[in-house]
Parts: C-alpha cells; structure tokens; sequence
C-alpha cells in the first residue's frame, strides 16, 4: 500500500488528468464489451460466456481489414458489422436452442464456441502474437492538458465508446425497436402473441451485444497484442462490471466500467499490489448488499 | 439406460488385476524406460500459443539448428535425435503434466526445458522426482541453478542468468547514470519470479557501482497481461530521470506500443534488458531509438563469421528470424550431443549430468569462443553480455560494449554468500 503516493497524486493537476483519462480508457473499453453482455443477458435471459472470444474476432477481422484497407475507420466499422452478423448466427444456430435450458447447459455450448473460436484463430492468423500498431492517421505526439498527458488515439476511443453508448441507450429508450425488445425482456411470449416475430428481436439483440464486442475488439487493436484466447482475460473483467452494474442494466454497466477503470488508474498508484483484490472486493459486496446490482433489477 | 455396456467384473479379472498390480509394487514401476536403441526421444515443454508462442517456436528452431545437421550426417552412433514438443501454454501447471507425459507416455528419455521460468521452476521439480537428464534453456531466474536448496543433480542451465546480466548491466548503467546525472529510477517489470529477482539484481548492482542511484517508483504488471495504460501513466506520474524494466517478448511489444502513445521513451532514459531481440523488433510497430538494450540475440554480437552463418542457415531453414531462446537453446543441443557423445549414446540421467559438469564447448556466443557449462551449480558461464544503444534499423543495436567475465564471476561469488547460497 502506497497511500501517500495517492495523496500526492490527487495533490498533482498533471497526475490527476492523466490517470482520469487512463481509467476513462480502461473503463471505456470494458464499458463496450459488458453492455454487451447485460444487453444479451437483459433481453434475452442468456449469460453469454463467449462474449470474450467476439471481442478477440474483431480485433483480428480489424487487423485483416486495417491491412487490407489501410484505413482504420473502415477496419473498425467492419469489424463491428462482421461479428455482429456473426453473433446473429452464434444466436440462431447455437444459442436459441438452450434458451430456457439451465445455465450448465448455456456454459457448455459457449464453452465450446470460445474453444472452437480460439482454434479458428489460432488456423487462421497463427498461434503467434500480432499487432497491428498505430494507424496513420493517429500517429500524433501526444496532447498536453494542464499538465497531463493525453494520448490523442485514447481521446477518439474514449469519445467512440461515449457515442456508441450513447446511441445505444437512445435506441433502447426513445425508439419502437427498443420498446418491443424492453416489452420482451418482460414478457416474450406475451409480445409474440401481439404478432411481433420475437425470434427476429432476439437475433438483432444477439448480433447487437456482438457487435459491441467487435466494435471494443477493433479500438483496442492498435493498442493490445493479438493472440488466440485475448477475450478471457477481458471477460472477466466484463463479468465484474456487469455483475456490479446490474445485470440488464446499461446504465450500470457504464457507471460499473468506470468505476473499475479509475480503480485500476488509481490503484495502480496508491494499491498496486491489490488492485484485483479491490475489484473483486467490490464485486463481492454488492453481490452481499445488492445482489441485483447498482442498478439491476431482481432477477426474473 | 445407458448409452454403453461395459463388461461385468468378475471375480477372474478381479484377481488378475490385483496380481498384476502386486506384481508391479515388488518389482516397482519403472516409470522411463532407458532403451539404447532406436531413436533418442527428447522432450521439450514449451510455450507455443498466446502472446509469446514465439518463444517456442524459436526454441525450437534453435535445438533444430544443431539436432537436424547431426542427423543429417547419421546421428549419435546410428541413433537419430527425435524432438517431441507439448504446448505449455505458457501455464505452470500445464508444464509439469506435460513435462510428467513427455517421460511417462512419450517415452522421451531426455528433457530440454524451453519454459519460461514460470513453467521452468514446475518443471524442476518434476525431474527432482523422475531423474532424468533435463536442461534448462530459457529460464533466466538466478535462484534455479544459484540457490543450493533447489539443486537437482540431474538438472542444468544453459540460459542466461540473471544475476550475470544484472551485474553487467549494472556496470553499464552507472556509468551512463554517472554521465548523465540519471539518479531517480523507475522500474516497470512483469510480476513473476524472473521480473522480480532480475529486476532486484539489476538495480541492486547499478546502486552498487553507483550510489547516488534511488528507486522511486516500482511497477508489477502481470505476466501476459493486456493492457499496460495505467502501468504507463504510473511510470510517467514518477518523474524519474530514467527506467528499468525486464518485460519481454510479447509483453514488451504491447508496453512499448501502449508507451509509444504517451510519448514514454521521449520522457525518460530507459534501459530494457530484453528489447534488442529480433522477436521485439519484428513486432513492435514503432521500435523506439535512444534505448538502452541488453544484448539478447543479435547478428552482429559477437561480430564474428560464425555467428553470421549460423544466422544465414537458421533464417534459411526455419524461415524466422532467430532470439534470444534460439542461441540459448542450441547451446544446450551442443551441451545435449557433446554429452551424449561421452557416454557413447547412454541416455541415463546420471551418467549424462556427470559428462556435462564441467564441459567447455566451442559456441559462436562465447565470449572467448566458449561457453562451459559450470560444475558447482549446473549453469553456463562464458557467454556474451552487454548493453548497446537501440536504433530504428538493422542492426537494431549500436554501440554494444561487452561485459567482462573476471569481475562478473567475482561479484556473482559476493551475492551468493548474501544470499545464502555459498
């Protein structure tokens, strides 16, 4: 424990604005892959365990697409679309035949998808680690602010996973498309009978949440090594949070994501050696004090 | 209903697996069986996925680069040297089962250990337990040979140590410290038994040849870990005129990356024990100019014919680049045939620890043209050490000063009474 380390950074202008815009980055991130997770899982009733093996999709399909391309905007809108069509498949060929099955049953098929997922890759773009490195058009020395250093990449991925957030809250709240999938997180056969194909619903949710995980795979791709089985560790980490925020929850997913973010930011400073015990130490007390989550609501 | 029928278990078969199982306590249950004849089977547990599968895969190379020419030209008395390589997936666990199939099922008689030390020190002590010959190839930790508790007779070292580089690298950093009034450090190393312990040594020698040096700051990233941003921004908030840091492969790739955004390498100097290997400098994007870097694997270093062809060959057959695990571990093939050649083929555990105690073999990575491997504890000595000056082009490193061995030996004496190792 380091204490008087974090004091005088919060002390420091320049330590506080770059450890803000660090756990903003790290939170960021994880905000995209679990409000992922919590959309599937609040529609859908389903734990999608093979979200982590999407997220490594994209930040490959990314580096295929960034090669191919030689622009990272188009390599990033790709890889989100891909493993959202791929997470479409994922729910119609796999997932939809276990809804409703007990949770061994949803953990043994994703369990399959993230082995056969992590052989495809390892197939396809070698056991090795790869990178895809800086794109061009972000090779820029990095931004000052009152002191602090600002990585001008991280302000666009901040700023992309603020917008897609932001959209995605606005389209389950204030459109048609997002009443009838909250009517049907409520009450799925109820909204069928009204003579909405509910299976279409849970598809664009399914291919929705992978989506973001290929969306999150893409920005961290010029920032993270790529190898084979790169989405468990971060799922872990999504679980935290969503657990945290609430599962269903998108709001809580956000407010979760930050909150692990400026705990690693922070913690890496003044509790360096137990910033994963603080994390789990979170997760532990609402699971205690709130089961359902900051911001969940109890479990069907 | 069950899906299978299985026979009924009578009171025959009863007897006769108690009687065999009886029979196999007296006589005990050999758990290598040391054939002289057909192929020599060598087992190699190693890293071959995730971020650093590199290092098996040039591990590998590297034994390949001494066994397959010695096949070629008829093997050891006839008998042909057969790699068998597992995937430990880099997981200590995984390398000591699969270390324990390598010998139990695979039959392989000998083990070449090309973990890194996370998997090396499990490794160890299944050969503790099973005996057979094994010789380490990448672990770097200086207490797996150094530390007398941990001896095993039949295990060796033919990898750098860490405590060696540290105290060549100590040198060389206090001299630059001294030129450049470089006094608060910052190190940033991956948090297992070999970032630590180098690390210490490292710093702990650099403080020894120049006093005035002070650790401010530490950072412990984990092994493999992915994501390095508030270990960067940690290393920035500091201060410190300059860093240490004993990440490697992958790991230092994606913290050179992350790095590279905060303008890290700009801010401070930086000393890297691991970055001028051709593993780091094929996958970094923006391989930064002005570091510091230990000698790893270099063509250059020695500047020697016999270093350049074996480079030409290995690229040529392997179709990669070679690193450091690539010198390390054909060293320890040459080790491997030199010994094997002193027992006329004999794969018995001690009869091969018994040739290899004490062996001088001629070795493009000497620094004198030869590396022995040393009889009080099991390691190699003699090798190249030094730091140069990274830079963006091939040769990747300039301005490298080698090490001499005399105060190395001298000082690593030292440390191994205040370790209680003497």
């Amino acid at each position: 424990m380091d204490l008087e380390a974090l004091m005088r950074c919060l002390g420091t202008k320049s330590c506080v604005v770059t450890q803000l815009t660090s756990g903003l980055i790290i939170g960021m991130l994880l905000f995209l892959i679990a409000s992922g997770v919590t959309l599937i899982f609040g529609v859908l009733n389903v734990t999608n365990f093979a979200h982590g093996s999407l997220y490594m999709i994209g930040a490959y399909v990314a580096l295929t697409l960034y090669q191919a391309s030689g622009n990272y905007f188009v390599a990033a809108i790709g890889a989100a679309l891909s493993v959202g069509l791929l997470g479409v498949a994922f729910e119609r060929l796999l997932m939809s035949k276990v809804y409703g099955s007990n949770v061994l049953m949803q953990l043994l098929v994703c369990y399959a998808v993230i082995l056969i997922c992590d052989d495809l890759v390892k197939i396809i773009w070698g056991p090795s680690g790869l990178s895809m490195g800086m794109p061009a058009e972000f090779r820029l020395p990095p931004l000052r602010f009152m002191g602090g250093v600002i990585p001008p990449f991280y302000l666009f991925m901040i700023g992309a996973a603020m917008v897609i957030g932001l959209v995605l809250w606005l389209v389950i709240e204030r459109t048609r498309f997002g009443k009838v999938v909250r009517a049907a997180a409520v009450n799925g056969p109820m909204v069928s009978a009204l003579g909405i194909r509910v299976n279409l619903y849970y598809a664009a949710v399914f291919g929705i949440g992978s989506a973001l995980a290929g969306a999150a795979g893409a920005l961290a791709a010029p920032v993270r090594s790529l190898t084979p089985g790169m989405g468990f560790s971060i799922l872990i980490e999504s679980f935290i949070v969503t657990v945290i925020g609430g599962m269903g929850s998108i709001v809580g997913a956000f407010v979760a994501a930050l909150l692990i973010g400026f705990t690693r930011s922070f913690g890496s400073i003044g509790f360096p050696l137990f910033v994963d015990g603080v994390m789990f130490l979170f997760m532990a007390l609402v699971l205690i004090f709130k089961p359902s989550g900051l911001f969940g609501r109890p479990h069907r | 209903m069950t899906a299978f029928r299985s026979r009924p278990v009578g009171r025959r078969r009863v007897l006769k697996a108690a009687g065999a199982t009886a029979a196999a306590g007296v006589v005990g249950m050999p758990a290598i069986v040391t054939g002289q004849s057909g192929t020599i089977k060598i087992g190699v547990p190693t890293i071959q996925s995730g971020r650093v599968a590199l290092v098996g895969q040039t591990s590998v190379g590297g034994m390949r680069s001494v066994f397959d020419p010695l096949n070629e030209a008829g093997g050891i008395n006839g008998r042909k040297i057969e790699l068998v390589v597992r995937d430990s997936k880099g997981a200590p666990q995984e390398a000591a089962k699969v270390t324990r199939d390598l010998i139990n099922n695979d039959k392989c008689q000998i083990i070449l250990d090309a973990e890194a030390s996370s998997g090396a020190f499990a490794v160890h002590e299944v050969i503790r337990e099973i005996g057979v010959l094994c010789v380490h190839t990448n672990s770097e930790t200086s207490s797996l040979t150094a530390d007398p508790k941990l001896h095993v007779p039949t295990a060796f070292r033919a990898a750098r140590q860490g405590i060696h580089d540290a105290i060549g690298g100590g040198d060389y950093a206090a001299k630059i410290a001294k030129a450049k009034n470089l006094k608060r450090w910052v190190t940033c190393s991956p948090d297992y038994a070999y970032g630590r312990s180098n690390t210490a040594e490292f710093m702990e020698y650099a403080k020894h040849f120049e006093p005035s040096i002070e650790v401010v700051d530490e950072s412990w990233p984990k092994l493999f870990q992915p994501d390095y941003t508030e270990v960067v921004t940690k290393v920035l908030n500091s201060k410190a005129d300059a860093m240490y840091s004993a990440l490697w492969g992958g790991d230092l790739s994606a913290f050179i990356d992350q790095g590279n955004l905060y303008g890290l390498f700009d801010k401070m100097a930086s000393f890297m024990v691991n970055l001028g290997d051709y593993g780091v400098v094929d996958e970094v994007k923006q391989f930064p100019s002005g570091v510091y870097s230990g000698g790893r694997y270099n063509r250059t270093v020695p500047p020697t014919k016999e270093n350049e062809d074996w480079y030409q060959a290995y690229v040529k057959n392997y179709k990669h680049k070679p690193t450091n695990w690539s010198w390390e571990n054909a060293t320890a093939a040459a080790f491997l045939v030199e010994a094997l050649k002193a027992t006329n083929g004999d794969t018995d555990g001690r009869k091969l620890a018994s040739a290899l105690k004490g062996m001088k073999i001629k070795s493009p990575w000497g620094a004198d043209g030869t590396i022995t491997m040393r009889g009080d504890d099991n390691t190699i000595i003699n090798y190249i050490i030094g730091y140069g000056l990274s830079q963006s082009k091939d040769p990747y490193v300039k301005d490298f000063q080698t090490s001499a061995w005399g105060p190395i030996l001298e000082l690593e004496k030292e440390w191994k009474k205040k370790q209680g190792y003497g």
